[in-house]
């Protein structure tokens, strides 16, 4: 069954001519059709489209050329730039928009043969945990379809862990990409700040987001990151380095490794559940030979805070642009001025207005310096104490997640109470460093992810470390309605 | 620290947002409920950290001069709900 292969194990079997690349794009996009009325994972599918990538695919094979990404197919968050493929960033405001061109992730991928399938659905503009926000769909945990798969790449994760596709691609601006993973058993990877182009994804909090993948396994996500990092001169913040290799990824070893656990990344908020999985995974650990200590770095318990500062505050003055002058349907109003309030009105839901309206306050005269700038300081703080602990440890260790999946509407109607709830993945986007969760288990039937963050730039090494460690604590298997 | 529905207006107001009246008092209080947080970084000693947004220290970023593809105007134009002559319509803003 061409579904139940990983990313490397599809490739293999294409490289040997065992399989066919538009055999394998039918096989997926049948599931899709068969599947995805359940989960609402999918916004578009470009079934025309994948399977003329896939035939030239195949034609790259026949000639006995292509590499690891030949004929995979892979779903695009739809808040990333795909030529000729519209990207809604689920809201109404870009409802039809289609993008001239690819955002650099989708053109490096398809340089490599990838095949792209679709786009799933988010939270609107990415601003949620749970894919709620989307104006046009839900997405349910394939785990349990009464509950969210987590967000804001919610559409992304739930088709990877479904097996309606291999991999896919997300992206993080406080958790985006592991939370999700976390909640679905899966692999969410968010390179180091700068490492992956930014080029065509749209803006949230530019300088938080990065784009990441989701796949099964640790060896897919290095795979996928591979192929997607690298210098970009059209992200100015895009770092000079080389694309994140896998040539040592398997070469690692957790004899000996430091691993750092904050206290205040297991509190008082951590379920008992999710606590006593995630310790069981710490003994997995320990018996192969780690070192895990606890650690206190103060500042986490200002992370929530500071980043809904800051990332609002970018967010409104990013989502500027839509004014329904260059894309997305304009409404009628009095003058240039009413046309976009109106526009603004109808185009964005609540989740959208309320960050834009705090991020403009947070911006506005006499307010600029109390609360942009301390938190900018703030986020200051929190590198130097992060920075601390890496000279004595390898990579800090926490939940990803301090709860499981929760079921759709609990939290809808208490934006903050879900907000609380990102204090373990977002200090990765406020000091740029790589992060990374992986399955350490489940409670009550839900999965439990294990979150491991790094120094930035150190991505190979925890990718390497994190390849063990999936090893150790036994691969994620396939929720049992869709294996 | 909290914000009145005036400033709720007034940001709405910067923010180029149209509001429902209903919209102004919900935002009022899911703001007051935020705001009340923003108070957590006040009392921390900040004295001697520069303000940081990028964890990999970078300064002066040049890309070369290079004339290269652009977008054709009829492409850059195809995603406007108005548009005449080659250029985006927008409402008359300086008056007759």
């Amino acid at each position: 069954m061409i579904h139940t292969l990983t990313l490397a194990e599809l490739s293999a079997k294409l490289a040997a001519r065992e399989v066919s690349a538009v055999e394998v794009t039918q096989a997926y996009l049948d599931r899709i059709s068969a599947h995805d009325g359940e989960v609402g994972a999918f916004l578009t599918v470009a079934s025309e489209s994948a399977l003329q990538d896939a035939s030239r695919a195949q034609e790259r094979l026949d000639r006995g050329e292509g590499g690891a990404l030949t004929g995979i197919p892979i779903a695009f968050k739809d808040n990333i730039s795909t030529d000729g493929i519209e990207t809604t960033c689920a809201s109404k405001i870009l409802k039809g928009y289609i993008p001239p061109y690819d955002a650099t992730v989708v053109e490096r991928l398809k340089a490599q043969d990838a095949v792209v399938i679709g786009k799933t659905n988010l939270d609107e503009f990415a601003m949620g945990a749970s894919t709620e926000t989307s104006a046009y769909q839900l997405t349910r945990n394939p785990w349990d379809l009464t509950r969210t798969p987590g967000g804001s790449s919610g559409g992304s994760t739930a088709a990877v862990t479904a097996r309606l596709v291999p991999v896919a691609i997300g992206s993080d601006t406080g958790g985006s990409i592991r939370q999700p993973a976390s909640l679905c058993g899966i692999v969410g990877f968010k390179p180091t700040y700068g490492r992956c182009s930014r080029y065509g994804l749209v803006a949230f909090g530019s300088s938080l987001d990065q784009i990441g993948p989701l796949a099964q396994t640790v060896e897919d996500a290095a795979i996928l990151s591979e192929a997607i990092t690298g210098h970009d001169f059209r992200d100015s913040t895009s770092l000079p380095h080389p694309a994140i290799s896998t040539s040592e990824l398997k070469n690692g070893s957790l004899k000996g490794l430091r691993l750092a656990l904050p206290k205040e990344m297991l509190g008082e908020g951590t379920q008992p559940g999710v606590r006593a999985v995630f310790e069981s995974a710490l003994e997995n650990l320990r018996r192969e030979g780690v070192i895990i200590d606890e650690v206190s770095i103060p500042s986490i318990a200002l992370g929530v805070t500071t980043y809904y500062i800051i990332a609002p505050a970018e967010a409104s003055s990013n989502l500027g642009r839509f004014d329904g002058v260059r894309f997305g349907p304009r409404s009628e109003g009095k003058g240039h001025i009413g046309v976009v309030e109106r526009t603004r009105a109808d185009g964005f839901g609540h989740e959208v207005k309320s960050r834009i309206m705090i991020g403009t306050y947070a911006l506005s005269a006499g307010y600029y310096d109390a609360y942009y700038v301390r938190a900018q300081q703030v986020r200051a703080l929190m590198v130097q104490e992060f920075n601390r602990v890496y000279q004595g440890y390898d990579f800090v260790v926490s939940p990803t997640s301090p709860v499981t999946a929760f079921r759709l509407g609990d939290l809808d109607g208490d934006p903050l109470a879900m907000k609380l709830l990102d204090f373990c993945t977002i200090p990765a986007n406020m000091g740029g460093m790589p992060g990374i969760s992986i399955n350490a288990g489940f409670s009550e039937g839900l999965p439990v992810g294990l979150q491991l963050l790094g120094a930035p730039l150190r991505d190979e090494a925890l990718l390497q470390s994190a390849f063990a460690a999936e090893k150790a604590l036994g691969l994620a298997t396939a929720p049992p309605n869709f294996a | 620290m909290s914000i009145s529905l005036d400033e709720v207006r007034h940001v709405a107001r910067l923010a180029r947002l149209e509001l429902e009246e209903a919209e102004i008092f919900s935002l009022q209080t899911e703001l007051n409920a935020l705001i009340g947080h923003f108070q957590d970084i006040q009392g921390i000693d900040v004295t001697n950290l520069s303000p940081t947004s990028h964890a990999v220290a970078m300064r002066n970023v040049w890309a070369d001069d290079v004339p290269g593809a652009t977008l054709p105007r009829d492409r850059a134009l195809r995603n406007s709900a108005l548009q005449r002559a080659g250029l985006f319509v927008v409402p008359q803003i300086i008056e007759d």
